[in-house]
């Protein structure tokens, strides 16, 4: 059996008033790379943000190879799990490779300039994103798919065995989708990179992940491997789809291919749940 | 391979280095041109061998080289603040004036000049310091509990709004309690009439208000990259956030205490600061300190000349550089997600 990285226990979560889920329970498998799919708002990225401690949980505890995240410092915690969020938003004027080199943060001192370790850091950083070509260009003059890029580079120079990283796909275009995921598989197969993320690409997160969780509602339905979860009776209980579903003959994972919504004819129209 | 910690540096060094001689020349300007006209010889010998008899001395050292100090510490204070808080909130129109700071200083020394008249220095600084905080404290609790509160304009709106009451009722209180003439002081920025006594007493005060912006600069500088981002580096952001408001409420509020409020400094000069030196708080916080006293120093001098030989109110002078700066922000950053 391999260990948990990270194990949530009884973990209630949300927004101020609004709980988003109550008494979760949930473990990410060392070295794995563990995708959370679901219809919007099922909690999702709450998950995410509250393990990455982003989002502050209202009960329950969150465990860092066993160990309760509320006693171990946040910079400590900071060398072993980085987060990559929704939308990040750059000060527009930032130079890439200052933004990439800020993920050195909670390895420095105090005061005093980046160490020979830090800048070989944070040149492996650019190299594997492939963002080296453009360290000197402000983040207001790159693409979407740069940008994301450049962010996931900050997230590495971080040097954390732990990854999460919130929908890093949405807004980028199908090229530039699977350069991300190609850069974060090689990290777990390379570095052995634990890696949670949020996708809401069945197709990606089938292809890229050794685990899956599928969420509705704020509770987990089924956590599984990607056989198990593209599965016809999975997605019609998670996303309401009568969804269509083979095996990609080049690499072996379940794709849907075509779908349906049940929802129109569950309820009688088309405007029923919006999560 | 670049170095990109080298580059990033030369701007801001300049500007330090440089800082210096500058500031004495800004000075020797302010204390030179004045309503009166006083030669370069009698200045020399009122600074070298001070002489309480003649009234030339006397203009130079009990009126103009304050006047002088006070518009360089009042616009590097403002400026600090306003570079924090613009750092912190991630919000470009972020500034003592606009989000009510200024107002809620002004607010609480019209009260305490009506209930507790005749309080020492220290105490005015101080309720100054208490009239920042409650200015900040309403505008921000206002800011979280209304439905995006905290975007840019919004926050803008909100501020001017309470920033607004709190000075309409000053007014009124002044009026009904016959303060009037002392009020006016406190909402338009008499340079001129500045104490020396309270601002040898303003100087502690602003050297811890300085400190705490140089030693949290670093911190300004993650968090202005998003909350998010700042927590997940590690940084406990909540403290940095607390220290943050301290800083800005100590600067603020001894700015006020010693020439009254003054808009716009805050807003522009950090923004100028930014263009120039970059985006590294460790940068912006003392170059934003140098440029804004410099700025405010050159604008009192201005307000000698533009209605001569009577004095314009230094706010004046601000706005007029001010308004079309703050249109300008709006016009070019303030796109529909911003807004």
């Amino acid at each position: 059996m391999v260990e948990s990285m990270i194990r949530a226990e009884q973990l209630t979560s949300g927004y101020e008033k609004l709980t988003v889920f109550s008494d979760l329970d949930v473990a990410i498998k060392k070295g794995h790379i563990t995708t959370i799919i679901g219809p919007n708002g099922c909690g999702k990225s709450t998950l995410l943000k509250t393990i990455g401690r982003i989002l502050k949980q209202k009960n329950g505890d969150v465990f860092l190879q066993e160990k309760d995240m509320k006693s171990i410092s946040t910079k400590a915690i900071a060398k072993q799990l980085a987060l990559l969020s929704q939308n990040p938003e750059a000060p527009l004027q930032l130079k890439v490779e200052e933004l990439i080199s800020y993920g050195r943060f909670p390895h420095r001192k105090n005061v005093g300039k980046l160490s020979s370790k830090d800048k070989q850091v944070i040149e492996w950083a650019m190299d594997i994103t492939r963002t080296t070509a453009f360290r000197d260009r402000e983040i207001a003059q790159l693409s979407g798919g740069q940008r994301q890029k450049v962010w996931l580079a900050m997230a590495l120079a971080q040097e954390t065995n732990i990854l999460l990283l919130d929908e890093p796909t949405t807004y980028l275009d199908l090229a530039h989708q699977l350069e991300v995921l190609q850069i974060v598989e090689r990290l777990n197969k390379e570095h052995q990179c634990t890696i949670i993320m949020v996708l809401h690409d069945i197709n990606h997160a089938a292809r890229f992940s050794h685990e899956l969780i599928a969420m509705k509602a704020g509770e987990i339905v089924t956590v599984g491997s990607p056989n198990e979860i593209l599965e016809k009776d999975v997605l019609k209980e998670v996303f309401h789809i009568n969804a269509r579903i083979m095996i990609d003959p080049e690499n072996g994972s379940p794709v849907c291919f075509g779908y349906d919504t049940l929802l129109a004819q569950e309820q009688g129209g088309p405007y029923g749940d919006n999560g | 391979m670049v170095n990109i910690e080298k580059k990033t540096k030369l701007k801001p060094i300049l500007i330090m280095s440089t800082a210096p001689f500058l500031i004495v020349f800004t000075i020797a300007l302010s204390i030179t041109y004045g309503s009166k006209d006083i030669d370069v010889a009698t200045i020399w010998q009122a600074i070298t061998q001070f002489d309480s008899g003649n009234v030339d001395h006397t203009i130079i050292i009990q009126s103009r080289l304050p006047r002088v100090v006070a518009a360089l510490l009042v616009g590097a204070f403002l400026a600090i603040s306003g570079a924090i808080m613009q750092g912190m909130t991630r919000n470009y129109l972020a500034s003592p004036s606009i989000m009510g700071v200024t107002d809620g200083s002004a607010f609480v020394i019209t009260i305490c000049m009506i209930f507790y008249p005749g309080m020492s220095n220290v105490s005015m600084i101080i309720f100054s310091m208490i009239g920042s905080a409650l200015g900040a404290g309403i505008v921000f609790g206002f800011g979280s509990i209304m439905r995006n509160g905290l975007s840019p304009v919004r926050l803008a709106i909100i501020g001017t709004v309470i920033g607004t009451f709190l000075s309409s009722i000053s007014a009124a209180l002044a009026t009904y309690f016959q303060i009037s003439q002392d009020m006016s002081f406190w909402y338009n920025a008499k340079i001129h009439k500045v104490d020396p006594d309270i601002l040898i007493l303003a100087l502690p005060f602003g050297l811890v208000g300085l400190i705490l912006a140089l030693v949290i600069a670093k911190s300004i500088t993650i968090l202005s990259l998003g909350e998010s981002i700042s927590i997940t580096l590690g940084q406990r952001t909540k403290w940095i956030k607390v220290i943050s408001i301290l800083t800005v409420v100590c600067l603020t509020g001894t700015a006020v205490a010693l020439v009254g409020k003054i808009g716009f400094v805050g807003l522009i000069i950090p923004h100028i600061t930014r263009f120039i030196v970059g985006v590294d708080y460790r940068f912006i916080i003392p170059c934003s300190a140098i440029i804004g006293g410099i700025f405010l120093a050159l604008c009192d001098v201005g307000s000698r000349f533009i209605n001569y030989p009577f004095e314009t109110p230094i706010g004046v002078v601000t706005s007029l550089i001010g308004v079309p700066f703050f249109l300008y922000l709006i016009h070019t950053r303030g796109g529909e997600r911003r807004a």
